[in-house]
This record gives C-alpha cells, structure tokens and sequence, in this order.
C-alpha cells in the first residue's frame, strides 16, 4: 500500500488544472446560465489528449491509465461539473467500450477521431420508460438485408445536441428481455437521426442534455458494436467504468466547493473575528475534508484495480455511491458557510450546490448501486 | 544509494498502489487465525466476567504482536505501520478488548519509549515490553484534564537521582497488569504545556498504586483504572526526552496511536457487517429471508461503503504516518474520527437488523455495540480530532 502519483501523473494534473484555471474556469458561470455547449474548448481539450486518457496512443488516446483519467476528470469538474461529465462520458462511455468490444475496423474508424477530441461522442441508453431497468427499453433494431433499421426514442442523454457519434442502445427481440439488446455506433448525421432541443436542467446545464428520436434509421452490420445480443452487456461492463469517471466527478466539485467555502470562511468576519474561527465552521471543514480524502482514496482504488485488470466493479459502486453521496454533504456544508451570500449567483458556491445534485443520479442512481452492492456482499459471504 | 531508496523509487514509478505486500497478508491471515480460534471462544464469557485476557498475552507475544513499531534491536518485531493497522484490525474483529490492549502496549508505550528515550531505557524496558514479559499502559488522562490535557495536574519533581511523582492518573487502560507506564507529569507548576514531562514508570515503582477497576460499558474484558502516585519514587533515568518536552511526546504519540483506534473501528465494522449478513440470509420473515427486503439490503451497502471508506483511508493514514508528511497527523485525525463514528452507526444498524435478538447478550452484536462505543471517545474524542483536522486546514 503505496499511494503516490507518478511523475507522468503530477505533470499530468498540473497540467489540466492549469488548462482549467485558465480556460474553463472563465466560462463555467456563463455556460452554465446560457447552457451553450463549450465546443471550442472541448476541442482544446481533445487537443491536450483529454478525450481519450485511457485510450491508447495507436488509436488517439493519450495511452495514460484509470487513474490519470480520474486526475482530468476531477480537475476539470473543480472548476466546472458540467465540462468534466462532457469529457467523462466521451472517455468512459463512449471511448471505452470501442476499446473493449471494438473491430480493429470500427477502432480506426470511431475511436481513433473520438479520443483525438476530434469528434464528440454521447452513449444513448435511456428511454422515457427505461432509466434504472435499462433492459426495458423498447428502441428497436430490425434486421434488413445486411444491416438493421433502428426505431425509437431516448431521453436525457448528454453531449446530445452536440455529438458527431452515437453509441446507441436498441434491441433485436424484445421478448428476449436484455438478451436482444445489441449496440450501434452510429453518425449522427445518418438519416433518420435526429435530436431535441437543449434540456435545460438544476445543474451541469452546459452538457447537450437532449431527446434522441431514431425513425427508419438504416445502420450497416459494420456498425454494430460486439455481437447481436451483447448489448446489455456492454452497457453493464461500460457502466462500471463509468461510475469512476462519476465519483471523480464528484470528488471534482467537492474540491472546488470545499476550496471555495474554505477561502470564504477566512475572509468573513462576523462577531468581530473570522469564521475560521468559529468551532462550529472548524467542524464543518473537518468533515469536508475527511469525506473527500476517503472519497478520493476510493476512487482512485477502483481506477486502480481496473488498471491492474482486477475486479473492480463492487469498488466502483462504491466509489461512486460514497463520492456522490460525500458531494452532496460537503456542497451543502460549504453552501451553508456562505450564508445568505452562498444563496446569491454572486459566488460560485451555488452552482457547485446544484451541479453536485446529479451525481446521485446518473449513471446508476445511489439506489441502484446500493442494489449492485448489497448483491456482492451477500453473494461473497 | 541504498536500496530502501531504490525500492521506493520502484514503486512510485508505478504510481498509486492498493495491494498489500505478501508479507502483510501472511501476517493478516495468521492472526486471524489466531484471533478466530483461541480468542473468540472465551470472548463472551470474559465480557460477562469482566476477566482481563491474561492467558492470551504469552501467545499474542509469541506472535510478535506487542512489540509490532519496537526495532529489532530493542527486541520488538519492527512491522510497518500498515502491518501494525491490520493486526489491530483483526483482534477489534474478534475481541476489541483484547485489541485495545494490545495496541495500548505498542502505541502509547512502547512507540513513544522508542522515539524519546534514551539508549539505557530502551535496552532496559523494550524486550520485556516486546516480548510479553510485560504489557504497557499510557497515564496522560486525569479527573480534571481530559481533552483539555495540558491542564493536568500530577507533578513530579527532581529529588538527586530519582524523580517523584505525585498525583492521581484517570481511566488508565491496563491498569495493574501492565509491567511500565508511560506516565505525562507536570515538572513546572507556571509552565503550561511547556512545563510537562514524560516518564517511564515501572508497574512496581514505589509509591504507585492502583484504585477500583472501573465498570464499563463496554470493553469489559479490558482493564480500566486509576493511578495513584504518592512520593512514587523513579530513577531519573527514566525521562523521556527533555524535561518540558513532555506535551510534544503526547501529541506525537496521540498522532500514532489514533491509528490503532481507527483500526480498531475497522475490525468492529467488519464484524458487525459480516454478523447482519450471516443473520439476514438466515431470518425468515413474511417467508422470505430478511436478506431478501430492500429495507435490510440497503442498510447492508451503507454498512460496506462505509467500511470501505474507513478502511482505506486508514490504512493510507498508516502508510504516510513514518513519511515526516505535514498532512500525516491531519489524516490520522480524520481515519481515527470516521472510522469510529462509521463503527458505531454499522453496529447500530447491525442490531436493528438483528431485531429483538440483537438486544439479548446471547448474540455477539450486543456486545459490539456496547464495545464500539468508546472509541469515538478515548484516544482522543471526535470534537478533538476535528479540531485537529480544522487546524491543518487553516496553517
């Protein structure tokens, strides 16, 4: 037990926080009221090898590992949540699964421009009727000569209004429950796609949250990602990885919302004395402290074990449970030493209050994961 | 270069690293074992009896467990601070009595006779302490200094070659087995914090004497008692450091054995988590086992996120605590604080699953529940570790 960064790992994070201090940073309170997508500095970060961390270099990654994709992810959603679940879900839900189920055609040809940050990725699961029992959804996929005809609709799907690259979820039989779900990697601009309008939402409100709607879309076999079948699959094995991205998410805005309250708490004078100097808001930063510490630690201890290819999924969940659920608390406490100020869109805390909310949500709800936990620990015992 | 730097640099290339090393696994599974199968029969019966485990000692000695931070040369076994976290870790699963008094010895008596004293004391006291010749105890606490411990009151003074102690210790864990004390006492009346000291005294000094046993709550099996010093008479060898160095050797030895305590809390944890899992799978209820109701399952992932968290935030503590890190005792703070405050909410959760059952000593929860309380209190209190925590953020 061991627990330093490498060298490759500090430059690394140095460097994005860098990048985010001084380009996102900026832009994170504007976006998030206008909710426009950041594309020109997505496309920066795809420059600096953001987009695909992981991802080896032969098909445009950066070729880093788990753990140096938690570092962006944590230090981009430091400074803007919604800029950290942009980079998340094109590195981890979209990026990862070509790596793992991916052709060697299908890698050069989606993965290679989407980890270069040169194309946008966005992962359509979600439907109205199917958000936690994803095996219930009801977009289809006919067979039709050599290749498949997809109907159907998704919602809440992020990068959404913005993606060059769908990987979309349908299924083959819907009386073989998830056994027909199979996955497409699918060009927006192919016809019979289209997408809604911006969703505008509490928080992380710059991410192209949008409806899909799929009508007659004609998609090759070449297109389909793994087998027919495999789908669900796919998404539970993509999910896993996910969470991590989430929990570093998380850990993100905690950071940034702790360090924000911190800076606060020395300035502020009531009772003729700083609040640092207060017991009750000494309290408050302890525990901030202590949760993030161990959030962090277990984030980065399911980015390892995936890295070193052991189990990771029971960490995972519970990385990403504790991270979310530890978001929720420090923003409130952090919120709560602001006072009537924290409650005003003049400071930043605010936005780190709302955009932490949805962690407890997406990609897997805490509800689910105590589900995916409870699982493990009594199937082990 | 020496190939400790070597191994370490090794290592960092290879960045972060959760993995136990086979020796720190070979070490869990012996004293699990050991824990498992000599301790847990009579666990029970000594809390009933509130008996001290003394036919235990000879063994855990045996295993090199008393002496786990005491060098080889001064006769301990010289452990790392993670291997010495997951000793601590397997006895609290098992007997957290037994456990506390286990890691009294090695972390408030022995650790701080190492880091402050001199060669002459440490040959003397070390490899009887190391060895199980004798246990240790700790006398920092008083009836009127608690948290506040540099108010504490007992003083000693300089008499040719012997120092004298008078005064009155509170609390004391091991009190009347333990072979050596290491004892704060107040060397200048005007001096504050500055005018404390720490000694070593020996279980049999003259003038030393042991009160009534408390009645604990919990920790029955551990003995708690008062000190009393009266003109207790001990070489002035036996010094720790300089004189007026004394608040520094509690604040450092406190920084160490939070560790114990949190681990202490991870071992509880885990046992409380694994008896609601072994009694959900196995109640029936509306005819099903409870396992099977969301309600229990959830209450069951709470408990193991949390044990996750405690534990490696400990253990990450452990790993960095020999490091000279500025954020070494701010992480001992906080894994000592969530650790025990996660234990007792899983042992309260544990019980509520356990129902009716969990109430009646019959089942182990009850007294695990009675057991885990402490340890948000001594070593230290939640309200004191915060304030620990609070003070490196705002340096």
């Amino acid at each position: 037990m061991r627990i330093e960064l490498t060298e490759e790992q500090r430059m690394l994070r140095d460097e994005v926080r860098r990048f985010a201090d001084e380009v996102v940073r900026p832009r994170a309170t504007e976006i998030d009221r206008s909710g426009e997508f950041p594309r020109d500095y997505y496309d920066q970060a795809g420059a600096m090898g953001l987009a695909g961390v992981a991802v080896p270099e032969e098909y445009g990654g950066a070729g880093m590992d788990a753990i140096s994709y938690c570092l962006v992810i944590e230090e981009i959603s430091r400074v803007c949540a919604t800029s950290g679940v942009i980079l998340s879900v094109n590195n981890s839900l979209v990026c990862d699964p070509i790596l793992k189920f991916g052709s060697e055609e299908q890698k050069m040809e989606f993965l290679k421009p989407l980890a270069a940050g040169e194309k946008l990725g966005c992962f359509a699961l979600t439907e109205p009727g199917a958000g936690s029992d994803a095996a219930a959804l009801r977009s289809t996929a006919r067979r039709d000569g050599d290749g498949y005809v997809i109907d159907g609709n998704k919602v809440f799907i992020t990068n959404g209004t913005d993606a060059d690259v769908a990987l979309v979820f349908a299924t083959v039989d819907p009386a073989l429950k998830h056994r027909g779900i199979t996955a497409f990697l699918v060009p927006t601009d192919t016809p019979g796609f289209s997408h809604g309008g911006h969703e505008y939402k509490l928080g992380v409100n710059a991410s192209g949250t949008t409806e899909l709607a799929f009508e007659g879309m004609r998609v090759p076999a070449a297109w389909r990602l793994g087998e027919e079948g495999e789908g669900f699959k796919v998404a539970m094995s993509t999910l896993d990885g996910g969470r991590i991205g989430i929990a570093a998410q998380a850990v993100g805005i905690a950071q940034g919302a702790m360090e924000e309250a911190l800076q606060y708490a020395k300035d502020r004078e009531q009772f003729g004395r700083p609040l640092t100097a207060f017991q009750a808001i000494q309290h408050y930063l302890a525990d901030m402290s202590m949760e993030l510490d161990a959030a962090r630690l277990l984030t980065w201890k399911a980015a390892w074990a995936k890295t070193h290819r052991k189990r990771y999924s029971l960490e995972a969940a519970q990385a990403k449970l504790y991270s979310a659920e530890m978001a929720q608390r420090v923003t409130t406490k952090a919120l709560q030493i602001h006072g009537g100020y924290g409650y005003t869109k003049e400071y930043n805390v605010e936005r780190y209050f709302r955009d932490a909310r949805i962690t407890e949500i997406y990609e897997g709800t805490s509800e689910i994961h105590k589900m995916v936990i409870a699982d493990w620990i009594l199937k082990a015992s | 270069m020496s190939t400790e730097t070597l191994d370490l640099e090794e290592r960092t290339g290879a960045g972060p690293d959760f993995s136990l090393t086979s020796e720190q696994e070979l070490l869990r599974d012996e004293v699990r074992r050991f824990a498992e199968e000599r301790i847990l029969p009579g666990t029970g019966e000594r809390d009933k009896a509130h008996r001290f485990p003394e036919e235990l000692m000879g063994e855990i000695a045996e295993l090199g467990l008393l002496g786990m931070l005491v060098e080889e040369r001064w006769g301990g076994t010289g452990f790392d601070p993670v291997s010495y976290v997951l000793a601590v870790e397997e006895l609290a699963r098992i007997c957290p009595s037994t456990a506390v008094t286990m890691s009294v010895t090695n972390s408030v008596c022995c650790w701080p006779i190492q880091s402050f004293g001199s060669d002459e004391v440490r040959a003397r006291v070390l490899p009887t302490l190391a060895s199980g010749g004798a246990i240790g105890g700790f006398g920092l606490t008083e009836p009127g200094s608690g948290s506040d411990a540099a108010s504490l009151r007992t003083a000693a003074r300089r008499d040719g070659d012997e120092w004298v102690l008078d005064g009155e210790k509170a609390w004391i864990t091991n009190a009347g087995y333990a072979g050596y004390y290491v004892v704060i006492a107040r060397t200048d009346p005007d001096g504050g914090h500055r005018g404390l000291s720490a000694f070593v005294v020996p279980g049999d000094a003259p003038g030393l004497r042991v009160g009534t046993p408390e009645d604990k709550l919990g920790l029955r099996a551990s003995r708690t008692a008062p000190l009393y010093f009266d003109g207790c008479r001990i070489p002035a060898a036996n010094l720790l450091g300089e004189e007026g160095q004394g608040f520094k050797i509690v604040l450092a030895t406190l920084d160490h054995s939070r560790l114990g305590i949190a681990a202490q809390a991870v071992g509880i944890h885990q046992r409380a988590l694994e008896l609601a899992v072994a009694y959900a799978k196995d109640r029936v209820q509306f005819g099903v086992p409870i396992a099977k109701h969301q309600a229990i399952q959830f209450k069951i992932a709470e408990m193991a996120t949390q044990l996750a968290a405690s534990r490696v935030l400990t253990r990450y503590a452990a790993s960095v605590s020999e490091d000279g890190r500025p954020d070494a005792g701010r992480l001992a703070s906080e894994a000592k604080a969530m650790a025990s405050e996660g234990a007792n909410k899983a042992c309260w959760e544990s019980l509520q699953i356990h129902g009716g059952n969990g109430f009646c000593e019959e089942y182990e929860i009850a007294r695990l529940y009675r057991d885990v309380r402490v340890t948000t209190i001594y070593e230290g209190t939640s309200e004191m570790q915060r304030l620990v925590v609070a003070r490196h953020l705002l340096r």
